[in-house]
């Protein structure tokens, strides 16, 4: 038996040298949010096995969106974790509360090929938004091309990545890491980092956990992360999942993909508070939403034309250009886009068009 | 009660377009840049890592990026290049963020010495700043006067303690300098020349535009009102000693954007605000007004915002000159390119000093369209002057807008003391 732990002793001395550290993983996530992050992303031991697996370790629950943000095609595989004995605090209109130690852990990733995910994938990047003490911290893990592991990176990147989309194309794009100052461009509400996405009209659906599909909230709720949900309330919070469409009418999609791709700026406590363009669903004045509205400072990005949006005639519509434009100028989002969201685009110019004058 | 209807005018001109086009862009200056990627991470890293108090250097050279830079969140932190001759930052053709600099939520931010050109749109943009200064630098589009160029050369918005001094700006397809709903505001030895518009303060709260120089602009210097932004109403700006000379250069301005209304050979426009000094200007050569104090209805906009005030209040405009006899008789010739150009002209018969269009907020004034004690505008002292007003508040629209024209200056007779501009006055640092 001495010998033994002599022998453990020795190896985890060994590996100190290797890896500057003594750690035996017991199964669970390591996070101390009054420490420096870690340099490595398998270092927190998300996931358990092969880490490209993506298969989360105890107590890290996966999560989904009803209507996500466009990131280039990439596809996500979200997951949130708390300390034990912490909850999220239920929050009708906003992001649920997250108590401190809570991690968000979104990876995003290209299947080789989108019409048969089989056949293998890339995992680009691992964002983590961590709930410090005093604020959110956002942190960029970028994976090698062994898909070992990823890197803690804090001045973004290029790489590039090809994938074959749903229509059978072939494409090669330059994948874009955010620097960590570009976080704050998108995460923001009143100058303070904050989450977009888990707000709970969101996260209001059923999900495929390992033991059988459930609610989120319920979820959530049952396994101690979410504190004062109201069932009945969410009844009616639940918004329209942008491309089913037996979820909503063609206008309740439209704004449902706006509100999550575009309303985290556009909104009036928001970085693009100066445009006077306002894209939350809780805006009702159609002129907030564009209709009829003439841009503040878009200049070129208009492209010679007068509204945001005008009813019955995309083509003529500002809003519609500036997804339509991958011109970094032009485009819109200005970050996380380089592609045109086809499908998007196809939702919005049908709303416009059938929008009543 | 007679409607207040102009704008359709205007807008009956508007262009006829097929659907939003995204225009090419010349080539720009590309001698002596290269691009390396390391280099695009090493400044970005040092704007990320440099720590509150601290500077970070822009050696002496030559670097073209793709990305933006960005600063963000940092307290006292000064940005400095070796002059702008010699370190030049070009983002020509960059692929991802619209500026070139990017400064947000910082408190006493410095920026000097240095040349920020050919941005895909705002070349350095500052938002959500408690104390910008930027001085010593240049920033320009080397593509020459393009209608696709970025908007503006420095692009402070939503700022406070703004100090703007000893920079060159030039061939931006909106404004050179361009201090967007900002509050304490100071721009002086400026030089903006061959932009859309030279310097132009928009929905900013007390302000000191001085000792500059706008040459070769479209329009010299502006001091606006916008509606429907998140700052609304600007007022007290005090603009003098400037030199607005042969704002004649070609309105490059995209279609559709305010500034593309500017008619060329614009001296100074006073627009829609509120609380404005303007008074020992030199407006020189420029060849179709002078110095303008309009409504926004001039823009030909549509206007819908109840919360805003579309009618200039509490203008003094003295002690001005007007000089034109540098121009050649063709030069003379005033605008014709913009519909506000060609109203002028075919009313007025030629170039104005000073022009008014006459409206007045139907709320504040008379039945002879005067504005009460206290809120006037008045104009006194700018020797002997061509005046026009087109008492735009008796119009009823596009048919009989020439109809009430007027040349009698003796109606805004009056002066008023102490307008305020920026009395937070930071220190010049030369």
């Amino acid at each position: 038996m001495k010998k033994l732990s002599a022998i453990l002793i020795i190896i985890c001395i060994s590996s100190l040298i290797i890896f500057n550290q003594c750690k035996i993983s017991d199964g669970k996530v390591t996070l101390d949010v009054t420490a420096k992050p870690f340099e490595k992303l398998s270092e927190y031991n998300f996931f358990k096995g092969k880490i490209s697996d993506l298969i989360p370790n105890e107590k890290v629950l996966p999560y989904d969106l009803i209507t996500a943000l466009f990131s280039d095609y990439a596809h996500k595989a979200r997951f949130v974790w708390m300390p034990a004995g912490t909850s999220a605090k239920y929050k009708k209109d906003e992001v649920v509360e997250f108590p401190i130690g809570a991690v968000l852990i979104k990876n995003f990733y290209y299947p080789t090929d989108f019409r048969d995910e089989s056949k293998g994938r890339k995992i680009m990047e691992t964002r983590l938004l961590v709930r410090r003490a005093d604020k959110w911290d956002a942190l960029t893990y970028v994976w090698n091309d062994e898909q070992t592991d990823a890197d803690l990176n804090i001045v973004g990147d290029t790489k590039k990545v090809s994938f074959t989309n749903l229509q059978g194309e072939k494409l090669n794009i330059d994948y874009s890491y955010p620097n960590k100052n570009q976080c704050k461009n998108c995460h923001n509400l009143k100058n303070v980092q904050e989450p977009i996405g888990p707000k709970v009209r969101y996260l209001n659906k059923d999900f495929k956990y390992a033991d059988g599909s459930k609610n989120q909230l319920e979820k959530w709720t049952e396994v101690g992360y979410l504190t004062g949900y109201k069932k009945e309330e969410n009844l009616a919070n639940k918004i329209a999942s942008a491309f089913d469409p037996t979820s909503g009418t063609v206008e309740e999609r439209a704004k449902s993909y706006i509100e999550i791709n575009c309303a985290h700026c556009h909104r009036r406590e928001g970085s693009a508070n100066t445009t006077g363009l306002f894209l939350l669903l809780s805006e009702k004045n159609p002129e907030s939403w564009g209709t009829m509205k003439s841009p503040v400072a878009a200049g070129r990005a208009s492209g010679n034309c007068l509204y945001d949006v005008v009813p019955g005639k995309p083509d003529e519509s500002i809003l519609v250009y500036r997804m339509t434009e991958n011109d970094p100028e032009i485009r819109m989002p200005e970050l996380g886009r380089s592609l045109q969201h086809k499908e998007a685009v196809q939702l919005i110019r049908q709303w416009i068009s059938e929008m009543k004058k | 009660m007679r409607k207040f209807i102009l704008f359709s005018f205007f807008l009956s001109v508007a262009i006829a377009f097929q659907s939003c086009k995204n225009n090419s862009k010349k080539a720009g200056d590309t001698a002596g840049f290269s691009y390396d990627e390391k280099i695009q991470k090493e400044f970005q890293e040092k704007l990320i890592l440099v720590e509150d108090g601290g500077t970070v250097e822009f050696p002496e050279g030559k670097f073209l990026f793709k990305k933006a830079l960005s600063l963000e969140g940092k307290k006292n932190v000064t940005i400095k290049g070796t002059g702008t001759q010699k370190t030049i930052l070009s983002f020509l053709g960059q692929t991802e963020g619209a500026e070139g600099i990017n400064v947000t939520n910082c408190q006493n931010v410095t920026l000097e010495g240095f040349t920020v050109q050919d941005a895909k749109g705002d070349n350095i943009k500052l938002k959500g700043c408690d104390g910008v200064h930027i001085h010593h630098m240049n920033s320009t589009w080397t593509t020459g006067a393009d209608t696709s160029n970025g908007n503006y050369g420095y692009y402070p918005v939503e700022c406070k303690n703004v100090l703007m001094e000893y920079n060159e700006v030039s061939y931006c397809a909106d404004a050179g300098v361009y201090i967007g709903q900002s509050t304490n505001v100071t721009i002086h030895h400026c030089y903006a020349h061959h932009n859309v518009a030279g310097i132009e303060i928009e929905n900013c709260i007390n302000s000191d535009i001085y000792k500059n120089k706008a040459e070769n602009n479209a329009g010299g210097i502006l001091v606006f009102d916008l509606p429907k932004l998140f700052q609304g109403n600007g007022r007290n700006a005090k603009v003098w000693d400037n030199d607005c000379i042969n704002n004649n250069f070609q309105n490059f301005g995209k279609p559709g954007s305010i500034v593309a209304s500017i008619p060329p050979g614009s001296g100074m426009i006073i627009m829609a605000t509120d609380s404005v000094d303007v008074f020992n200007n030199r407006l020189t050569n420029n060849k179709t007004i002078g110095i303008a104090c309009v409504s926004y209805y001039m823009t030909g906009k549509q206007l819908n915002d109840t919360t805003y005030g579309p009618y200039c209040t509490i203008i003094s405009i003295h002690d001005n000159k007007f000089d034109r006899s540098g121009l050649s008789l063709t030069e003379k010739v005033p605008d014709l390119s913009t519909d506000l150009g060609k109203l002028l002209t075919a009313t007025f018969k030629g170039a104005i000093d000073i022009f008014v269009d006459g409206s007045a907020d139907p709320k504040l004034r008379d039945k002879n369209g005067q504005l009460p004690e206290g809120k006037k505008i008045c104009i006194r002292n700018n020797g002997d002057v061509k005046f026009g007003n087109l008492n735009a508040w008796k119009t009823h629209g596009r048919e009989d807008i020439m109809n009430f024209k007027d040349t009698d200056i003796s109606k805004f007779d009056c002066s008023y003391t102490g307008i305020n501009g920026n009395n937070q006055k930071p220190e010049e640092v030369k």
